[in-house]
């Protein structure tokens, strides 16, 4: 009897391979120990015939530095001269293969997931971590359709990116140390994902964001690298003192931490209360830190000082939506919080179109990327904002496919620009677009895959950024029309007008979107060739190392949509997400979607949204066949400079510089002058330490003086002292 | 007859702490330390009719402890007057860093 009640209480996947999750982040943990092994063993040991000797920065792929232009001076062309590590072999095996494993164990899980109906999550607390009075937090994981999603995605595509890794970094003196570097991340990944409660998924969030600045600074032997590295860092922390002040909150009013708990007592916050508002926006500041939205998306762009690969998996696939994760995550608060809802939405839009007009006027080929990515986390915001959370997370994965792919091919781009110009000894920037053209010509597979990529973030069906964009436009426009969104109001405006704003800036981002996508595929691979005569011959397609995990990527860009079709389009199966994650955002989809007023019946038409969401896309594409003319370009270094919005656009809104001089350079001056002249040098080394030994050694002086030595002088103050004595004793 | 016994002692002690302040000659100085303790002899003196013979007990005392003191104080004067040549307390500055 007793056993069939445990039996039947306990989780459907008790005692199925679901119990092995723990190992899921433990084997890249041990990737790490090998390589990071490896990486500290060789540098103990430096051979005679070590590419680590003399130089740290011996051939990286993309850096088209001073340093790499001396170096062509102290070696000539000899570009036989660079060797791959002497460890290269173990660790080529060590990286991908534990994100192989780890990828093949999620997949296992996930199938035991598909055979059970699961509307509970699968909690396993391993030890207790934090036992502080009432503070219980246990170290533990917790399994779920959303976790395992993210699971899948980071595993599936950290294994491609980690492959491509291998062909992209195999000459870098530091290859031992980069596989260490991202098989850490992918530990500290998914433990994020995988966390019980909040202070585990933090872990996971302050591990990644070391990660990524190690990485930004991968080349730290250049201080632009070095200091991207350290921009991305401080202004995450900005960003992580928000989560942290959310969770106390949590903490303060709840008493737990865990999500299981935070869910059970959230319908107890008031509804649209001040401290459940709150408590998101604060969380959604840790999400602006991290998944790089305005105001704190400056971090992004400069973190394409890293290596291309970093920048695909890190700042494209994975951590950059950390934050959208979250906000998924505690849907159950968000979806209590209409105004903080309507913040992230709006934030989002904001982002979106702001970042897509900075992206229009870009010509380093990152570049061009980084800000498409701030953009196209802008639309997930947008998503999860309107509490569309499934939309959010659709776009979450669909980005994570193209976008993966659009980096790994500029990489392979990039590879090639940068042989071509090692070769020739030539110091032109192998990043920027001006100098390439007509590659297409050279690397077809890269110019196929990268147009897949292309059409799928613009947004034609049926791509797979088709089917997520349209998703969050169309929820957007639904929750304009009839939800609590709708009904809530920020800064005196009704909800609904801002949601319908969201969604014009979300039409005009698409827009911008398929404008900028085109123009980089326009100036990269058609036209004429920039390069120069010489190194032309040189220019060739990528080993099959790095082509293989583009074409994996290239079908997920096409078919990825299959994940989630609408009702609208079938042809296939429909809403297979929207299904998988109801038992995790379902009930608070429906708190948002189906309360509140109805403002205009019918008036989301599902059809015409998607017609004008492509009308959008292909209009985009065609402006920009019919405008730009890759034949009047001409290479990077005799370009002219942009005039007017043009400049204004290229030089990012000036946005770098507004902050410099409203916060850095106050922080700074604040931290010299204040902090530094004034307290620590002057108050407390000046006043408190060698004050008070002046103070003592004044009176010692004085104390000195007394005593001269004059016995009379002695007697004299003993009688002075005697009278004093006797006089304050009998006249008192 | 107590206060004019304390006056006369008080007198006695006034002048014994002048003395020592402001003569230099070191016999001198000892002298008028003997007059303080002998102030103060009479001071045990005069109040021991009021409140007993301990008084006088004490008397003895010092006039012991002081006959002890000039033994040795004189000692240390001749051993200063056979170094210096002089008792002038102005010389005798040993102390003085």
């Amino acid at each position: 009897m007793m056993l069939l009640q445990i039996a039947a209480n306990a989780h459907p996947l008790t005692g199925s391979v679901a119990e092995w999750v723990w190992l899921l982040p433990i084997l890249p943990f041990i990737g790490f120990l090998i390589n990071g092994g490896i990486s500290l063993f060789s540098a103990a040991h430096i051979g005679p015939d070590d590419p680590d000797m003399g130089h740290g920065n011996d051939s990286p792929p993309d850096t088209h530095s001073v340093s790499d232009a001396e170096e062509h001076g102290a070696l000539g062309d000899d570009h036989d001269a660079v060797k791959p590590h002497r460890y290269a072999g173990i660790v080529s095996m060590v990286g991908p293969l534990v994100l192989a494993a780890s990828f093949i164990l999620a997949f296992m899980i996930f199938s035991a997931m598909r055979g059970v109906s699961m509307e509970t999550p699968f909690i396993r607390n391993y030890f207790s971590w934090m036992p502080v009075g009432s503070l219980q937090i246990d170290a533990g994981i917790q399994l779920d359709q959303l976790s395992m999603l993210m699971v899948l995605v980071i595993t599936g595509v950290g294994t491609l990116i980690h492959i491509f890794s291998v062909g992209y970094m195999k000459e870098d003196p530091g290859y031992p140390r980069y596989f260490a570097y991202l098989n850490l991340f992918v530990f500290f990944m998914l433990v994020l994902v995988l966390g019980a409660n909040y202070p585990v998924l933090f872990v996971g969030w302050e591990g990644v964001g070391l990660c990524s600045y190690l990485l930004i600074g991968f080349w730290f032997s250049e201080k632009a690298n070095a200091d991207a590295g350290k921009k991305a860092f401080i202004v995450n922390r900005i960003g992580d003192f928000g989560f942290l002040i959310a969770m106390f909150l949590l903490f303060s009013n709840i008493g737990v931490l865990d999500f299981a708990g935070v869910k059970a007592a959230a319908p107890g916050l008031a509804f649209g209360g001040a401290l459940v508002t709150a408590i998101c926006l604060f969380m959604f500041l840790g999400c602006a830190g991290k998944s790089a939205q305005i105001p704190l998306y400056i971090w992004l762009p400069d973190a394409m000082a890293g290596p291309t690969p970093v920048s695909a998996l890190i700042h494209a696939a994975t951590m950059v939506t950390a934050g959208v994760y979250l906000v998924a995550r505690s849907s159950f608060l968000f979806s209590l919080a209409p105004v903080a809802s309507l913040v992230v939405a709006l934030i989002g839009g904001l982002t979106a179109l702001f970042a897509a007009t900075i992206g229009l006027k870009q010509w380093d080929i990152k570049k061009v990327l980084a800000y498409s990515t701030v953009s196209q986390l802008g639309y997930m915001f947008v998503g999860v904002g309107v509490g569309a959370y499934t939309a959010g997370v659709f776009h979450l994965v669909t980005h994570a496919f193209f976008k993966a792919l659009l980096f790994l091919g500029s990489g392979s781009v990039i590879y090639a620009m940068h042989a071509a110009y090692h070769h020739t000894g030539s110091h032109e920037d192998a990043q920027d677009m001006r100098n390439m053209g007509g590659l297409k010509k050279y690397m077809p597979t890269t110019w196929l895959l990268m147009w897949a990529a292309t059409l799928a973030i613009a947004g034609i069906p049926p791509f797979a950024g088709f089917f997520s964009k349209d998703s969050i436009l169309g929820a957007t426009f639904e929750r304009a029309g009839h939800s609590t969104l709708a009904d809530a109001s920020l800064l005196g405006i009704p909800g609904s007008t801002w949601l319908y704003l969201i969604y014009v800036f979300g039409v005009a981002a698409a827009l911008l979107t398929a404008i900028y996508m085109t123009r980089m595929m326009i100036y990269t691979f058609h036209g004429p060739n920039r390069t120069g005569d010489q190194e032309q011959s040189h220019l060739h397609e990528a080993p099959w190392v790095m082509t293989g995990p583009l074409v994996v990527l290239g079908i997920l860009s096409v078919f990825g949509g299959w994940l989630n079709l609408p009702e609208t389009v079938p042809i296939g199966p429909i809403g297979s997400l929207d299904r998988w994650l109801d038992p995790v955002v379902g009930d608070a989809t429906k708190r948002v979607a189906e309360a509140g007023s109805e403002m205009s019946k019918g008036a989301s038409n599902e059809l015409m949204l998607i017609v004008i969401a492509v009308a959008v896309a292909i209009a985009g594409m065609a402006i920009a066949f019919t405008r730009l003319k890759p034949q009047s370009l001409v290479k990077a270094s005799e370009s002219p400079e942009e005039e007017g919005f043009e400049r204004v656009l290229a030089h990012k809104y000036y946005v770098d510089e507004a902050y410099d001089a409203v916060v850095v350079n106050p922080t700074y001056q604040i931290s010299r002058n204040v902090l530094w002249r004034g307290i620590d040098a002057g108050l407390i080394d000046g006043l408190l330490v060698n004050g008070s030994s002046a103070l003592v050694r004044g009176f010692g002086w004085v104390g000195s003086r007394i005593q001269s030595g004059a016995v009379g002088t002695y007697a004299w103050v003993l009688v002075v002292g005697v009278l004093a004595v006797l006089g304050a004793v009998t006249l008192r | 007859m107590l206060a004019e016994s304390l006056a006369l002692s008080a007198l006695l002690f006034t002048i014994g702490v002048i003395g020592v302040l402001t003569r230099r000659n070191a016999i001198i100085i000892f002298m008028c330390v003997e007059l303080m303790l002998n102030a103060v002899n009479l001071t045990f003196v005069a109040f021991s009719r009021y409140y007993g013979a301990a008084g006088q007990v004490f008397v003895v005392f010092v006039m012991t402890v002081a006959a002890a003191e000039a033994a040795v104080g004189l000692a240390i004067i001749i051993s200063i007057f056979r170094h210096r040549q002089s008792l002038d307390l102005q010389n005798i500055n040993l102390l003085k860093g």
